[in-house]
Protein backbone atom coordinates (compact mmCIF):
# COMPACT_ATOMS: atom_id res chain seq x y z
CA UNK A 1 0.00 0.00 0.00
CA UNK A 2 2.97 2.50 0.69
CA UNK A 3 4.95 1.70 -2.52
CA UNK A 4 2.07 3.45 -4.54
CA UNK A 5 3.39 7.43 -3.94
CA UNK A 6 1.06 9.42 -1.92
CA UNK A 7 -0.93 12.43 -3.89
CA UNK A 8 -1.39 15.73 -2.06
CA UNK A 9 -4.39 14.97 0.36
CA UNK A 10 -2.72 11.53 1.52
CA UNK A 11 0.82 13.72 2.72
CA UNK A 12 -1.01 16.28 4.29
CA UNK A 13 -3.28 13.32 6.03
CA UNK A 14 0.46 11.64 6.99
CA UNK A 15 0.94 14.73 8.69
CA UNK A 16 -1.91 15.40 10.25
CA UNK A 17 -2.06 12.13 12.25
CA UNK A 18 1.58 12.24 13.34
CA UNK A 19 1.62 16.31 14.45
CA UNK A 20 -0.04 16.13 17.69
CA UNK A 21 2.58 13.51 18.86
CA UNK A 22 5.83 15.97 16.64
CA UNK A 23 4.97 18.66 18.54
CA UNK A 24 5.06 17.40 21.97
CA UNK A 25 8.01 15.50 21.33
CA UNK A 26 9.23 18.60 19.78
CA UNK A 27 8.29 20.71 22.94
CA UNK A 28 9.14 17.98 25.79
CA UNK A 29 12.04 16.33 24.38
CA UNK A 30 13.96 17.72 22.18
CA UNK A 31 13.80 21.56 23.36
CA UNK A 32 14.51 20.17 26.63
CA UNK A 33 17.39 17.84 25.00
CA UNK A 34 19.03 20.78 23.02
CA UNK A 35 19.13 23.07 26.25
CA UNK A 36 20.65 20.96 28.57
CA UNK A 37 23.25 20.24 25.74
CA UNK A 38 23.82 24.05 25.89
CA UNK A 39 23.52 24.07 29.55
CA UNK A 40 26.30 21.40 30.30
CA UNK A 41 29.01 24.22 29.14
CA UNK A 42 27.58 26.84 31.63
CA UNK A 43 28.44 27.27 35.08
CA UNK A 44 26.79 29.28 37.76
CA UNK A 45 24.58 28.45 40.89
CA UNK A 46 20.82 28.27 40.61
CA UNK A 47 19.54 30.31 37.16
CA UNK A 48 22.47 32.66 37.56
CA UNK A 49 24.59 30.76 34.92
CA UNK A 50 27.66 32.08 32.28
CA UNK A 51 28.99 30.63 29.91
CA UNK A 52 32.17 28.58 30.95
CA UNK A 53 33.46 26.60 27.94
CA UNK A 54 35.20 23.19 29.33
CA UNK A 55 35.03 24.24 32.98
CA UNK A 56 32.19 21.72 33.88
CA UNK A 57 34.15 18.72 32.03
CA UNK A 58 37.39 19.54 33.83
CA UNK A 59 35.55 19.52 36.93
CA UNK A 60 34.33 15.95 36.20
CA UNK A 61 37.67 14.60 35.66
CA UNK A 62 38.64 15.93 38.93
CA UNK A 63 35.17 15.04 40.77
CA UNK A 64 35.86 11.68 42.99
CA UNK A 65 31.82 11.57 43.56
CA UNK A 66 31.15 11.46 39.77
CA UNK A 67 33.49 8.63 39.16
CA UNK A 68 32.52 6.44 42.02
CA UNK A 69 29.05 6.87 40.84
CA UNK A 70 29.61 6.24 36.55
CA UNK A 71 32.10 2.96 38.35
CA UNK A 72 28.98 1.94 40.42
CA UNK A 73 26.51 2.40 37.45
CA UNK A 74 29.03 0.54 35.24
CA UNK A 75 29.25 -2.45 37.99
CA UNK A 76 25.51 -2.58 37.68
CA UNK A 77 25.85 -2.81 33.44
CA UNK A 78 27.97 -5.68 33.28
CA UNK A 79 26.81 -7.72 35.95
CA UNK A 80 23.20 -7.11 36.16
CA UNK A 81 22.25 -6.61 32.04
CA UNK A 82 23.94 -10.48 31.26
CA UNK A 83 22.61 -12.22 33.72
CA UNK A 84 19.52 -11.03 33.10
CA UNK A 85 19.32 -11.53 29.07
CA UNK A 86 19.89 -15.11 29.87
CA UNK A 87 17.63 -15.86 32.56
CA UNK A 88 14.91 -14.59 30.60
CA UNK A 89 16.19 -16.27 27.18
CA UNK A 90 16.22 -19.81 29.47
CA UNK A 91 12.58 -19.48 30.39
CA UNK A 92 11.67 -18.13 27.30
CA UNK A 93 12.99 -21.04 25.19
CA UNK A 94 11.53 -23.18 28.20
CA UNK A 95 8.16 -22.01 28.17
CA UNK A 96 8.13 -21.95 24.13
CA UNK A 97 7.52 -25.85 24.53
CA UNK A 98 4.19 -26.63 23.51
CA UNK A 99 4.25 -29.79 25.50
CA UNK A 100 5.29 -27.88 28.83
CA UNK A 101 2.31 -28.44 31.19
CA UNK A 102 1.58 -25.30 32.94
CA UNK A 103 2.77 -22.62 30.73
CA UNK A 104 0.44 -20.02 31.06
CA UNK A 105 1.07 -20.15 34.88
CA UNK A 106 4.80 -20.20 34.50
CA UNK A 107 4.61 -17.42 32.02
CA UNK A 108 2.38 -15.73 34.34
CA UNK A 109 4.00 -16.21 37.58
CA UNK A 110 8.08 -15.29 36.07
CA UNK A 111 6.07 -11.82 34.41
CA UNK A 112 3.88 -10.87 37.74
CA UNK A 113 7.04 -8.97 38.82
CA UNK A 114 6.51 -5.71 36.09
CA UNK A 115 3.32 -4.84 37.41
CA UNK A 116 4.96 -3.84 40.88
CA UNK A 117 5.91 -0.31 40.87
CA UNK A 118 9.61 0.17 41.53
CA UNK A 119 9.31 1.63 44.50
CA UNK A 120 6.62 -0.42 45.92
CA UNK A 121 8.77 -3.87 44.86
CA UNK A 122 12.22 -1.85 47.06
CA UNK A 123 10.44 -1.48 49.88
CA UNK A 124 9.28 -5.26 49.87
CA UNK A 125 13.68 -5.79 49.27
CA UNK A 126 14.55 -3.31 51.79
CA UNK A 127 11.95 -5.60 54.47
CA UNK A 128 12.79 -9.05 53.11
CA UNK A 129 16.61 -8.19 53.17
CA UNK A 130 16.39 -6.70 56.92
CA UNK A 131 19.27 -7.68 59.07
CA UNK A 132 17.55 -10.89 61.06
CA UNK A 133 15.15 -10.22 58.26
CA UNK A 134 13.46 -13.51 55.43
CA UNK A 135 16.36 -13.41 53.44
CA UNK A 136 19.29 -13.90 55.82
CA UNK A 137 16.89 -16.55 57.60
CA UNK A 138 16.58 -18.79 54.48
CA UNK A 139 20.13 -18.23 53.73
CA UNK A 140 20.81 -19.72 57.68
CA UNK A 141 18.29 -22.41 57.45
CA UNK A 142 20.06 -24.13 54.31
CA UNK A 143 23.50 -23.31 55.91
CA UNK A 144 24.47 -21.03 52.94
CA UNK A 145 25.81 -18.47 55.41
CA UNK A 146 26.67 -19.19 58.97
CA UNK A 147 25.70 -15.80 60.07
CA UNK A 148 23.36 -12.98 59.32
CA UNK A 149 24.20 -10.35 56.28
CA UNK A 150 24.26 -7.10 57.08
CA UNK A 151 22.42 -6.15 53.64
CA UNK A 152 22.23 -3.22 53.26
CA UNK A 153 25.51 -2.20 55.44
CA UNK A 154 27.92 -3.30 53.49
CA UNK A 155 28.99 -1.90 50.15
CA UNK A 156 29.65 -4.97 48.34
CA UNK A 157 26.34 -6.87 49.49
CA UNK A 158 24.12 -3.43 48.97
CA UNK A 159 25.25 -3.71 45.05
CA UNK A 160 24.05 -7.06 45.26
CA UNK A 161 20.77 -6.68 46.95
CA UNK A 162 20.45 -3.98 43.87
CA UNK A 163 21.42 -6.12 41.24
CA UNK A 164 18.64 -8.89 42.40
CA UNK A 165 15.95 -6.56 42.75
CA UNK A 166 16.23 -5.67 39.24
CA UNK A 167 16.88 -9.00 38.06
CA UNK A 168 13.93 -9.81 39.86
CA UNK A 169 11.65 -7.33 38.41
CA UNK A 170 12.77 -7.02 34.69
CA UNK A 171 13.28 -10.48 33.92
CA UNK A 172 10.20 -11.07 33.10
CA UNK A 173 9.38 -8.08 30.77
CA UNK A 174 12.10 -9.36 28.66
CA UNK A 175 10.96 -12.51 28.56
CA UNK A 176 7.48 -11.83 26.89
CA UNK A 177 10.17 -10.16 23.98
CA UNK A 178 11.95 -13.14 23.53
CA UNK A 179 8.17 -15.24 23.82
CA UNK A 180 6.80 -13.20 21.31
CA UNK A 181 9.94 -13.67 18.97
CA UNK A 182 10.10 -17.41 19.02
CA UNK A 183 6.38 -18.13 18.53
CA UNK A 184 7.39 -15.95 14.82
CA UNK A 185 9.87 -18.72 14.08
CA UNK A 186 9.07 -20.95 11.69
CA UNK A 187 8.67 -24.29 13.57
CA UNK A 188 9.26 -26.56 10.32
CA UNK A 189 13.14 -25.44 10.44
CA UNK A 190 13.72 -26.64 13.93
CA UNK A 191 12.16 -30.07 12.50
CA UNK A 192 14.81 -30.63 9.68
CA UNK A 193 17.74 -29.76 11.97
CA UNK A 194 16.00 -32.20 14.60
CA UNK A 195 15.92 -35.05 11.97
CA UNK A 196 19.13 -34.08 10.96
CA UNK A 197 20.37 -35.21 14.43
CA UNK A 198 21.54 -31.15 15.52
CA UNK A 199 21.00 -31.80 19.34
CA UNK A 200 19.16 -29.39 21.66
CA UNK A 201 21.85 -27.61 22.84
CA UNK A 202 23.10 -26.65 19.15
CA UNK A 203 19.70 -25.70 17.79
CA UNK A 204 19.55 -23.19 20.54
CA UNK A 205 22.96 -21.91 19.85
CA UNK A 206 23.11 -22.15 16.24
CA UNK A 207 19.09 -21.35 15.26
CA UNK A 208 17.47 -19.95 18.20
CA UNK A 209 19.86 -17.18 18.76
CA UNK A 210 20.67 -15.84 15.66
CA UNK A 211 17.11 -15.53 14.42
CA UNK A 212 16.09 -13.84 17.70
CA UNK A 213 19.44 -11.94 17.55
CA UNK A 214 17.20 -8.82 16.63
CA UNK A 215 15.06 -9.35 19.44
CA UNK A 216 18.05 -9.77 21.90
CA UNK A 217 20.25 -6.61 20.40
CA UNK A 218 16.42 -4.67 21.23
CA UNK A 219 16.01 -5.81 24.82
CA UNK A 220 19.98 -5.36 24.97
CA UNK A 221 19.70 -1.93 24.40
CA UNK A 222 16.76 -1.52 26.38
CA UNK A 223 18.14 -2.62 29.80
CA UNK A 224 21.23 -0.81 29.02
CA UNK A 225 19.58 2.41 28.81
CA UNK A 226 17.20 1.40 31.75
CA UNK A 227 20.42 0.03 33.88
CA UNK A 228 22.70 3.52 33.13
CA UNK A 229 19.51 4.93 34.25
CA UNK A 230 19.10 3.34 37.91
CA UNK A 231 16.97 5.62 40.24
CA UNK A 232 14.12 4.74 42.07
CA UNK A 233 15.78 1.43 43.77
CA UNK A 234 18.61 3.11 45.02
CA UNK A 235 17.05 6.55 45.83
CA UNK A 236 14.67 4.12 47.83
CA UNK A 237 16.85 1.53 49.33
CA UNK A 238 19.10 4.60 50.71
CA UNK A 239 16.82 7.40 51.56
CA UNK A 240 18.38 8.93 48.97
CA UNK A 241 22.29 8.95 50.20
CA UNK A 242 23.23 6.25 47.45
CA UNK A 243 25.12 4.80 50.69
CA UNK A 244 26.84 3.09 52.53
CA UNK A 245 29.79 5.18 51.40
CA UNK A 246 28.29 6.07 48.18
CA UNK A 247 28.51 2.08 47.44
CA UNK A 248 25.46 2.64 45.16
CA UNK A 249 25.01 6.08 43.74
CA UNK A 250 24.39 5.80 39.89
CA UNK A 251 24.87 8.86 37.88
CA UNK A 252 20.98 9.37 37.80
CA UNK A 253 21.26 9.98 41.57
CA UNK A 254 24.25 12.19 41.38
CA UNK A 255 22.49 14.37 39.09
CA UNK A 256 19.35 14.62 41.31
CA UNK A 257 21.60 15.47 44.08
CA UNK A 258 23.28 17.96 42.15
CA UNK A 259 20.33 19.74 40.65
CA UNK A 260 17.39 19.48 43.59
CA UNK A 261 19.49 18.23 46.86
CA UNK A 262 22.84 19.88 46.69
CA UNK A 263 23.09 23.97 46.00
CA UNK A 264 21.50 23.92 42.51
CA UNK A 265 24.33 23.65 40.05
CA UNK A 266 21.97 23.18 37.03
CA UNK A 267 24.99 23.17 34.57
CA UNK A 268 27.14 21.18 36.06
CA UNK A 269 24.28 18.29 36.54
CA UNK A 270 23.65 18.89 32.56
CA UNK A 271 27.20 18.11 31.72
CA UNK A 272 27.14 14.43 33.99
CA UNK A 273 23.66 13.60 32.08
CA UNK A 274 25.61 13.82 28.85
CA UNK A 275 27.96 11.81 30.05
CA UNK A 276 25.27 9.07 30.62
CA UNK A 277 23.97 9.81 26.69
CA UNK A 278 27.42 9.49 25.66
CA UNK A 279 27.87 6.05 27.56
CA UNK A 280 24.41 4.45 26.38
CA UNK A 281 25.74 5.76 22.45
CA UNK A 282 29.10 4.13 22.45
CA UNK A 283 27.06 0.85 24.24
CA UNK A 284 24.71 0.98 21.79
CA UNK A 285 27.25 1.38 19.62
CA UNK A 286 29.33 -1.35 20.61
CA UNK A 287 26.15 -4.06 21.05
CA UNK A 288 25.55 -3.15 17.42
CA UNK A 289 29.10 -3.95 15.97
CA UNK A 290 28.76 -7.77 18.53
CA UNK A 291 25.26 -8.01 17.21
CA UNK A 292 26.75 -7.89 13.53
CA UNK A 293 30.17 -9.82 14.10
CA UNK A 294 27.70 -12.63 15.13
CA UNK A 295 26.72 -13.43 11.94
CA UNK A 296 29.91 -13.45 10.16
CA UNK A 297 30.83 -16.41 12.59
CA UNK A 298 29.35 -20.04 11.71
CA UNK B 1 21.85 -26.19 29.14
CA UNK B 2 18.78 -27.29 29.90
CA UNK B 3 17.03 -26.11 26.99
CA UNK B 4 13.46 -27.95 25.51
CA UNK B 5 13.56 -28.14 21.54
CA UNK B 6 11.01 -26.15 20.03
CA UNK B 7 8.69 -27.95 17.39
CA UNK B 8 5.18 -28.18 15.87
CA UNK B 9 2.85 -29.49 18.26
CA UNK B 10 2.24 -32.52 16.87
CA UNK B 11 5.74 -33.49 16.45
CA UNK B 12 6.62 -32.36 20.07
CA UNK B 13 3.91 -34.27 21.33
CA UNK B 14 5.29 -37.31 19.30
CA UNK B 15 8.77 -36.28 21.24
CA UNK B 16 7.31 -36.49 24.38
CA UNK B 17 5.39 -39.52 24.34
CA UNK B 18 9.24 -41.54 23.00
CA UNK B 19 11.17 -39.09 26.00
CA UNK B 20 8.72 -40.90 28.53
CA UNK B 21 9.36 -44.48 27.35
CA UNK B 22 11.70 -46.25 29.09
CA UNK B 23 15.53 -45.95 27.83
CA UNK B 24 14.99 -42.33 27.26
CA UNK B 25 16.51 -41.32 30.78
CA UNK B 26 18.28 -38.18 29.34
CA UNK B 27 15.24 -36.90 27.48
CA UNK B 28 13.38 -37.59 31.08
CA UNK B 29 16.32 -35.47 33.23
CA UNK B 30 16.36 -32.85 30.90
CA UNK B 31 12.83 -32.80 31.20
CA UNK B 32 12.61 -32.48 34.86
CA UNK B 33 15.63 -30.01 35.49
CA UNK B 34 13.57 -27.97 33.05
CA UNK B 35 10.20 -28.24 35.21
CA UNK B 36 12.27 -27.41 38.45
CA UNK B 37 14.32 -24.00 37.00
CA UNK B 38 10.82 -23.14 36.30
CA UNK B 39 9.75 -23.76 39.79
CA UNK B 40 12.34 -22.07 41.06
CA UNK B 41 12.07 -19.21 38.82
CA UNK B 42 7.97 -18.47 39.43
CA UNK B 43 8.58 -19.20 43.49
CA UNK B 44 11.00 -16.62 43.53
CA UNK B 45 9.22 -14.28 40.81
CA UNK B 46 5.74 -15.03 43.14
CA UNK B 47 7.23 -14.96 47.05
CA UNK B 48 7.72 -11.28 47.41
CA UNK B 49 4.20 -10.90 46.38
CA UNK B 50 3.33 -13.80 49.06
CA UNK B 51 5.56 -11.50 51.50
CA UNK B 52 4.04 -8.40 50.81
CA UNK B 53 0.34 -9.57 51.39
CA UNK B 54 1.64 -11.87 54.75
CA UNK B 55 3.47 -8.49 55.82
CA UNK B 56 0.38 -6.33 55.86
CA UNK B 57 -0.82 -8.72 58.90
CA UNK B 58 2.33 -8.53 60.64
CA UNK B 59 3.81 -5.20 63.25
CA UNK B 60 7.13 -4.06 61.91
CA UNK B 61 9.00 -5.80 64.18
CA UNK B 62 7.74 -9.22 63.06
CA UNK B 63 8.89 -8.08 59.51
CA UNK B 64 12.01 -7.55 59.87
CA UNK B 65 12.52 -10.54 62.01
CA UNK B 66 11.12 -12.61 58.99
CA UNK B 67 7.94 -13.93 59.91
CA UNK B 68 6.58 -15.26 56.99
CA UNK B 69 3.28 -16.46 58.73
CA UNK B 70 -0.36 -14.79 58.92
CA UNK B 71 -0.28 -12.31 62.11
CA UNK B 72 -2.73 -10.37 63.40
CA UNK B 73 -1.67 -6.40 63.21
CA UNK B 74 -3.44 -5.65 60.07
CA UNK B 75 -5.91 -3.65 61.42
CA UNK B 76 -3.35 -1.75 63.60
CA UNK B 77 -1.19 -1.41 60.27
CA UNK B 78 -4.25 -0.17 57.99
CA UNK B 79 -5.38 2.34 61.20
CA UNK B 80 -1.78 3.47 61.07
CA UNK B 81 -1.85 4.24 56.84
CA UNK B 82 -4.75 5.72 57.44
CA UNK B 83 -4.00 8.25 60.02
CA UNK B 84 -0.35 8.92 58.12
CA UNK B 85 -1.56 9.27 55.32
CA UNK B 86 -4.42 11.38 53.28
CA UNK B 87 -5.53 7.82 51.27
CA UNK B 88 -8.24 8.96 49.32
CA UNK B 89 -6.48 12.24 48.20
CA UNK B 90 -3.50 10.23 47.51
CA UNK B 91 -5.23 7.30 45.28
CA UNK B 92 -7.11 10.17 43.70
CA UNK B 93 -3.99 12.02 42.51
CA UNK B 94 -2.66 8.78 41.50
CA UNK B 95 -5.42 7.62 39.45
CA UNK B 96 -6.29 10.45 37.76
CA UNK B 97 -2.78 10.91 36.74
CA UNK B 98 -2.55 7.82 35.22
CA UNK B 99 -5.72 7.41 33.69
CA UNK B 100 -6.11 10.76 31.86
CA UNK B 101 -1.86 10.06 30.86
CA UNK B 102 -3.02 6.98 29.93
CA UNK B 103 -5.69 7.72 27.49
CA UNK B 104 -3.89 10.68 25.93
CA UNK B 105 -0.76 8.41 25.33
CA UNK B 106 -3.09 6.23 23.61
CA UNK B 107 -4.68 8.06 21.42
CA UNK B 108 -1.83 10.63 20.77
CA UNK B 109 0.94 7.55 20.23
CA UNK B 110 -1.36 5.16 17.97
CA UNK B 111 -2.70 8.52 15.56
CA UNK B 112 1.47 8.81 15.09
CA UNK B 113 2.21 4.91 15.24
CA UNK B 114 -0.52 4.69 12.27
CA UNK B 115 0.52 7.78 10.31
CA UNK B 116 3.94 6.81 10.39
CA UNK B 117 3.06 2.71 9.06
CA UNK B 118 0.41 4.33 6.43
CA UNK B 119 1.51 7.53 4.86
CA UNK B 120 5.00 6.92 4.11
CA UNK B 121 7.17 9.30 2.83
CA UNK B 122 11.13 10.12 2.98
CA UNK B 123 11.01 12.75 4.97
CA UNK B 124 8.65 11.04 7.78
CA UNK B 125 10.79 8.13 7.31
CA UNK B 126 13.92 10.31 8.67
CA UNK B 127 11.63 11.78 10.95
CA UNK B 128 10.60 8.40 12.47
CA UNK B 129 14.50 7.12 12.64
CA UNK B 130 15.49 10.37 14.62
CA UNK B 131 12.76 8.93 17.09
CA UNK B 132 14.58 6.08 17.44
CA UNK B 133 17.81 8.01 18.27
CA UNK B 134 16.26 10.27 20.81
CA UNK B 135 14.74 7.27 22.55
CA UNK B 136 18.39 6.41 24.12
CA UNK B 137 18.87 9.67 24.98
CA UNK B 138 18.35 9.12 28.67
CA UNK B 139 15.62 11.13 30.98
CA UNK B 140 17.93 12.45 33.49
CA UNK B 141 19.22 14.58 30.08
CA UNK B 142 16.51 16.50 29.75
CA UNK B 143 14.66 16.58 33.49
CA UNK B 144 16.50 19.84 34.47
CA UNK B 145 15.84 21.84 31.53
CA UNK B 146 12.36 20.27 31.63
CA UNK B 147 11.97 21.50 35.10
CA UNK B 148 12.69 25.07 34.47
CA UNK B 149 10.39 24.82 31.89
CA UNK B 150 7.44 23.85 34.08
CA UNK B 151 8.39 26.47 36.77
CA UNK B 152 8.87 29.42 34.34
CA UNK B 153 5.39 28.18 33.23
CA UNK B 154 4.46 28.26 36.75
CA UNK B 155 3.33 24.72 36.18
CA UNK B 156 5.25 23.38 38.83
CA UNK B 157 2.97 21.35 41.40
CA UNK B 158 0.26 20.76 38.57
CA UNK B 159 -0.74 17.40 37.43
CA UNK B 160 -0.42 18.95 33.98
CA UNK B 161 3.56 19.13 34.74
CA UNK B 162 3.45 15.83 35.28
CA UNK B 163 0.94 14.69 32.27
CA UNK B 164 2.31 16.31 29.25
CA UNK B 165 5.82 15.19 28.96
CA UNK B 166 4.81 11.42 29.21
CA UNK B 167 1.82 11.23 26.57
CA UNK B 168 4.02 11.68 23.30
CA UNK B 169 5.50 8.18 24.21
CA UNK B 170 8.17 7.08 21.44
CA UNK B 171 8.44 3.78 22.72
CA UNK B 172 4.61 3.62 21.86
CA UNK B 173 4.79 5.21 18.48
CA UNK B 174 7.60 2.92 17.51
CA UNK B 175 5.18 0.03 19.15
CA UNK B 176 1.97 0.78 17.56
CA UNK B 177 3.84 1.35 14.61
CA UNK B 178 5.18 -1.85 14.50
CA UNK B 179 1.78 -3.53 15.07
CA UNK B 180 0.31 -1.45 11.94
CA UNK B 181 2.38 -3.91 9.75
CA UNK B 182 0.08 -6.54 10.78
CA UNK B 183 -3.42 -4.33 9.82
CA UNK B 184 -5.11 -5.73 6.96
CA UNK B 185 -4.76 -3.26 4.19
CA UNK B 186 -7.60 -4.36 2.35
CA UNK B 187 -9.74 -3.54 5.22
CA UNK B 188 -8.37 0.19 4.84
CA UNK B 189 -9.32 -0.12 0.52
CA UNK B 190 -12.91 -1.60 1.39
CA UNK B 191 -13.30 1.24 3.71
CA UNK B 192 -12.16 3.95 1.48
CA UNK B 193 -14.23 2.20 -1.14
CA UNK B 194 -17.14 2.43 0.85
CA UNK B 195 -16.74 6.42 1.28
CA UNK B 196 -15.32 6.92 4.92
CA UNK B 197 -12.65 9.55 5.51
CA UNK B 198 -8.94 9.15 6.74
CA UNK B 199 -10.53 10.02 10.11
CA UNK B 200 -13.65 7.80 10.06
CA UNK B 201 -10.89 4.58 8.96
CA UNK B 202 -8.82 4.94 11.89
CA UNK B 203 -11.81 5.41 14.67
CA UNK B 204 -14.27 3.04 13.44
CA UNK B 205 -11.91 0.36 11.39
CA UNK B 206 -8.50 0.68 12.80
CA UNK B 207 -9.43 1.27 16.78
CA UNK B 208 -11.83 -1.83 16.65
CA UNK B 209 -9.62 -4.34 14.89
CA UNK B 210 -6.65 -3.12 17.00
CA UNK B 211 -8.33 -3.60 20.21
CA UNK B 212 -5.88 -6.18 21.41
CA UNK B 213 -2.61 -3.81 20.66
CA UNK B 214 -4.41 -1.35 22.58
CA UNK B 215 -4.92 -3.65 25.31
CA UNK B 216 -1.35 -4.09 25.99
CA UNK B 217 -0.48 -0.34 25.22
CA UNK B 218 -2.92 -0.01 27.97
CA UNK B 219 -1.42 -2.63 30.28
CA UNK B 220 2.34 -0.77 29.78
CA UNK B 221 1.11 2.74 29.62
CA UNK B 222 -0.77 2.59 32.72
CA UNK B 223 1.78 0.84 34.61
CA UNK B 224 4.54 3.33 33.43
CA UNK B 225 2.52 6.41 34.73
CA UNK B 226 0.67 4.66 38.14
CA UNK B 227 4.41 3.69 38.98
CA UNK B 228 5.94 6.80 37.58
CA UNK B 229 8.55 8.42 40.25
CA UNK B 230 11.69 10.53 39.23
CA UNK B 231 9.04 13.18 37.56
CA UNK B 232 6.39 13.15 39.90
CA UNK B 233 9.34 13.55 42.53
CA UNK B 234 10.31 16.74 41.31
CA UNK B 235 7.50 18.41 39.86
CA UNK B 236 4.85 17.51 42.83
CA UNK B 237 5.84 19.25 45.66
CA UNK B 238 3.05 19.83 48.08
CA UNK B 239 1.73 16.66 50.00
CA UNK B 240 -2.02 16.99 48.87
CA UNK B 241 -0.79 16.72 45.21
CA UNK B 242 1.61 13.86 45.73
CA UNK B 243 1.16 10.58 44.26
CA UNK B 244 0.66 7.13 46.33
CA UNK B 245 4.34 6.29 44.77
CA UNK B 246 6.08 9.22 46.10
CA UNK B 247 4.00 8.84 49.48
CA UNK B 248 5.49 5.61 50.14
CA UNK B 249 8.77 6.23 49.01
CA UNK B 250 8.84 8.97 51.53
CA UNK B 251 7.26 6.41 54.55
CA UNK B 252 10.40 4.13 53.23
CA UNK B 253 12.55 6.70 54.24
CA UNK B 254 12.13 7.26 57.63
CA UNK B 255 14.22 6.45 60.27
CA UNK B 256 12.68 3.50 61.42
CA UNK B 257 10.22 2.53 58.72
CA UNK B 258 7.17 1.16 60.32
CA UNK B 259 7.08 -1.60 57.62
CA UNK B 260 3.48 -3.47 58.68
CA UNK B 261 2.25 -0.35 57.81
CA UNK B 262 4.58 0.08 54.14
CA UNK B 263 3.38 -3.05 53.47
CA UNK B 264 -0.02 -2.71 53.62
CA UNK B 265 0.19 0.59 51.84
CA UNK B 266 2.25 -1.38 49.38
CA UNK B 267 -0.25 -3.63 48.24
CA UNK B 268 -2.99 -0.79 48.12
CA UNK B 269 -0.63 0.46 45.56
CA UNK B 270 -0.05 -2.55 43.74
CA UNK B 271 -3.80 -3.36 43.48
CA UNK B 272 -4.54 -1.39 40.88
CA UNK B 273 -2.21 -2.75 38.28
CA UNK B 274 -2.73 -6.44 39.44
CA UNK B 275 -6.07 -5.91 38.56
CA UNK B 276 -5.64 -4.28 35.00
CA UNK B 277 -3.22 -6.73 34.21
CA UNK B 278 -5.27 -9.90 35.09
CA UNK B 279 -8.05 -8.12 32.72
CA UNK B 280 -6.25 -7.50 30.18
CA UNK B 281 -3.89 -10.11 30.18
CA UNK B 282 -4.81 -12.43 27.24
CA UNK B 283 -4.81 -9.13 25.21
CA UNK B 284 -2.01 -8.40 26.50
CA UNK B 285 -0.14 -11.19 25.09
CA UNK B 286 -1.72 -11.44 21.96
CA UNK B 287 -1.11 -7.86 21.58
CA UNK B 288 2.86 -8.40 22.23
CA UNK B 289 2.70 -11.25 19.43
CA UNK B 290 1.13 -8.97 17.10
CA UNK B 291 4.03 -6.18 17.66
CA UNK B 292 7.07 -8.51 17.35
CA UNK B 293 5.83 -9.78 14.07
Amino acid sequence: MAQARLDRREQITGWAFIAPALVLLGLFMIYPIVWSLWMSFQVGKGMNLSFGGFTNIMRLTKDTVFLRALGNTFTFFIIQVPIMITLALLFAVALNDATLKFRGLFRTAIFLPCVTSLIAYSTLFKSMFATDGVVNQALMAIHAISGPISWFGDPFWAKVVVIIAITWRWTGYNMIFYLAALQNIDRSIYEAARIDGVPAWARFRYLTIPMLKPVILFTTVISTIGTLQLFDEVYNFTAGTGGPSDSTLTLSLYIYNLTFKFMPSFGYSATVSWVIVIVVAILSFLQFLVARDRRVKP
Amino acid sequence: MTVSPMTDMAADRAVATRSFMPGNAWALVRRGLVYLMLSVAAFISVFPFFWMIVGATNSSAEIIKGKASFGDALFTNAATFFTQVDALRVFWNSGFIAVVATALTLVISSLAGYGFEMFRSRIRERIFSLLLLLLSIPFAAMMVPLFVMFAQAKLVNTYVAVILPTVASIFIIFYFRQATKAFPSELRDAAKIDGLKEWQIFLFVYMPVMRSTYAAATIIIFMTNWNNYLWPLIVLQTAENKTITLILSALTSAYTPDYGMLLFGTVLATLPTLVIFFLLQRRFVEGMLGAVK
